[in-house]
């Protein structure tokens, strides 16, 4: 991939290899509380292939796998021009405030520009202030979509 | 929505201050840039240096600056000084809301107040300037 300069120069945003799915897994348990092998796998597997509209990065400090993202270029779902949508972000705790989620998105949205598309975009439980308050702080808003779900049970 | 005048008073005190945060700015210059009573806003001051949001020095060449953290401060934090949540549930039963359609515009009323709750609980004094900085 062209190499996008970090908001952190100490670290290094790169594609996700195989290699990088136990880390992954961990940060992704370290916030969730679950661990998801199958679905890391399936996931890595699904993006890595290197479709010019799907993009899974990691964040790299020193040796260390630190962050990671996934996103994906989608037209038309929801009646939606093309458009970004970022369907996974985590970074692990102890990095946080670092700038690394801040680098992992502003790579995300430069490989979004570069094919074509001129918005981003993602879901959040409301309930997850943290995650919520990091996306509102690199400028995204509440968009014209609104989700709505009925239990079937 | 509509805020309280105090609460619009707090939240346009402290982005002017946060936005310049090794500069003070005395009660009188605030008002004049917002348009508001000096008066009001004193009483707002003092609460928000209560809160620990602002700091002042009296006298000639005084004035207010921001002392919170910016990135960790919310719109909701600053909100909660002045007003309750207008959808905070009360103790409060209204009139018919046992019946079926009373229950039935509550959990209507319940999604928008967590969609308004999750929106000013996660813009920070710190994105919120950002956002004006968009707007320029």
């Amino acid at each position: 991939m062209e190499n996008i300069e970090p908001v952190n120069s100490e670290i290094l945003i790169r594609d996700a290899i195989f290699d990088d799915l136990e880390a992954i897994g961990n940060i992704d348990a370290q916030i969730s509380g679950a661990r998801k092998p199958d679905y890391w796998n399936e996931t890595f597997e699904f993006y890595s292939t290197h479709k010019e509209n799907d993009f899974f990065f990691v964040a790299m400090n020193g040796d260390e796998v630190v962050g990671f993202i996934v996103g994906e270029i989608r037209a038309w779902e929801f009646g939606s021009s093309p458009c970004g949508w970022v369907f996974a972000i985590g970074i692990k705790v102890d990095q946080r405030l670092h700038k690394v989620g801040t680098s992992l998105l502003e790579t995300l949205c430069e490989r979004f520009k570069q094919a074509g598309v001129e918005k981003v975009r993602t879901m959040v439980n409301r309930a997850d202030r943290e995650i919520m308050a990091f996306f509102r702080s690199q400028g995204l808003m509440a968009g014209p979509y609104q989700e709505l779900e009925k239990d079937l049970i | 929505m509509k805020l309280q005048t105090a609460t619009r008073l707090a939240l346009y005190a402290v982005l002017e201050l946060a936005a310049q945060p090794d500069q003070q700015f005395s009660r009188m210059e605030i008002a004049k840039k917002f348009n508001v009573s000096s008066n009001h806003l004193s009483k707002v001051m003092r609460d928000l240096g209560k809160a620990g949001l602002v700091d002042a020095t009296r006298g000639v060449g005084g004035g207010y600056w921001f002392v919170g953290n910016a990135k960790r401060t919310t719109l909701l934090d600053i909100i909660k000084i002045f007003e309750p949540f207008p959808f905070d549930s009360t103790d409060r039963t209204e009139p018919g809301q046992e019946t079926e359609v009373g229950q039935a515009l509550d959990v209507v009323l319940d999604e928008i107040s967590e969609s308004i709750h999750a929106t000013l609980d996660t813009i920070s004094i710190s994105t919120m300037l950002s956002i004006k900085d968009r707007i320029k």
